[in-house]
């Protein structure tokens, strides 16, 4: 999300989101809950035929080359890519602008840029159980052979949409819509108070 | 029962929306063959075995699929994009189970 202008404007989360460590951290800290506030969340959208130039385009204005297949991404830890649907990506950069840099790039006739920055919170869980958080609120396969790093899933909890990337071998991103941005960080806190939490 | 998205692999049935009969054919806007709009409307094979339906990913890739599921027992015997310029972006083939 973009840098809030003034003191008043909150960040989506900030009235849940409490610095420091909760649950059962005495016996260990196993998952660190962050919000990481990218400037730039886009959606591209290649027309039938054209996704080959809308990846190669992906790959000139942010350096990072997507792997063959379904939901395959990449990141390099400022900039991430992946695919969520047929034909369609979802690029994040850690600075403000990258739709302005894609506008002479993905052209009209090869597809669409759609800027959400604004419009999605990007929730980060790292630690050695985030697997096992993330399997407590989604019905998909976390484990690393069926999940690989830089991979990105589209699906939903309590029908609220999300989409994950793997960032790490023990590390993913949600990207969930702003609106529903606190309740899902709520349940995410909630389910990790077993394990040990701590929210930088 | 468990769909495999061509594009997100096996998905709980609860992240798709059944859009419908896939064995219909909606006449062209223009028609005005009422019976042929009688028969896109009503008219249903209701079949007790595999049965051809539209499912959308709505809870995932957001994807429309063809599916073809057994009424019976609910197995799925094939699911496919219901775009056919999506066939690229398969990685996943349909799984007899459900
Ligand atoms: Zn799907």
């Amino acid at each position: 999300m973009v840098e809030r202008q003034s003191p008043i404007e909150l960040a989506p989360l900030e009235p849940e989101l409490r610095i420091g460590s909760h649950g059962d951290f005495e016996h260990g800290i196993d998952v660190i809950l962050s919000e990481t506030r990218p400037g730039s969340i886009l959606q591209l959208a290649a027309w039938p035929g054209q996704e080959k130039k809308l990846i190669s385009g992906i790959r000139t204005v942010t350096g990072l080359a997507l792997p063959d297949g379904a939901g395959a991404g990449s990141t390099d830890g400022v900039r991430s890519v992946f695919g969520f649907a047929p034909g369609k990506f979802t690029v994040v950069d850690e600075a403000e602008g990258l739709a302005s840099a894609f506008a002479n790039v993905v052209t009209p006739d090869i597809g669409t840029v759609t800027d959400l920055s604004h419009g999605r919170t990007a929730i980060r869980i790292a630690g050695p159980k985030a697997e096992w958080v993330l399997a407590k609120l989604f019905a998909i396969d976390f484990a690393l052979p069926a999940f690989p790093v830089g991979a990105g899933r589209s699906t939903m909890h309590h029908d609220v949409f999300a989409q994950i990337q793997r960032t790490g071998a023990d590390q993913f991103d949600v990207y969930v819509f702003r609106s529903f941005a606190r309740s899902f960080w709520k349940a995410l806190c909630h389910a990790s108070e077993e394990v040990g939490y701590e929210v930088q | 029962m468990l769909i495999t998205c061509p594009y997100c692999g096996p998905r709980d049935v609860i992240e798709f929306t059944y859009q419908g009969d896939g064995n219909r054919e909606r006449p062209q806007p223009a028609s005005q063959d009422l019976d042929a709009w009688n028969a896109y409307v009503y008219d249903r094979l209701n079949p007790a075995g595999d049965h051809n339906e539209i499912w959308q990913h709505s809870g995932g890739c957001r994807a429309h699929l063809r599916v073809v599921r057994n009424t019976l027992t609910h197995d799925i015997s094939s699911v496919a994009f219901a775009r056919g310029d999506h066939k690229a972006a398969a990685r996943h083939k349909a799984e007899g189970k459900s």
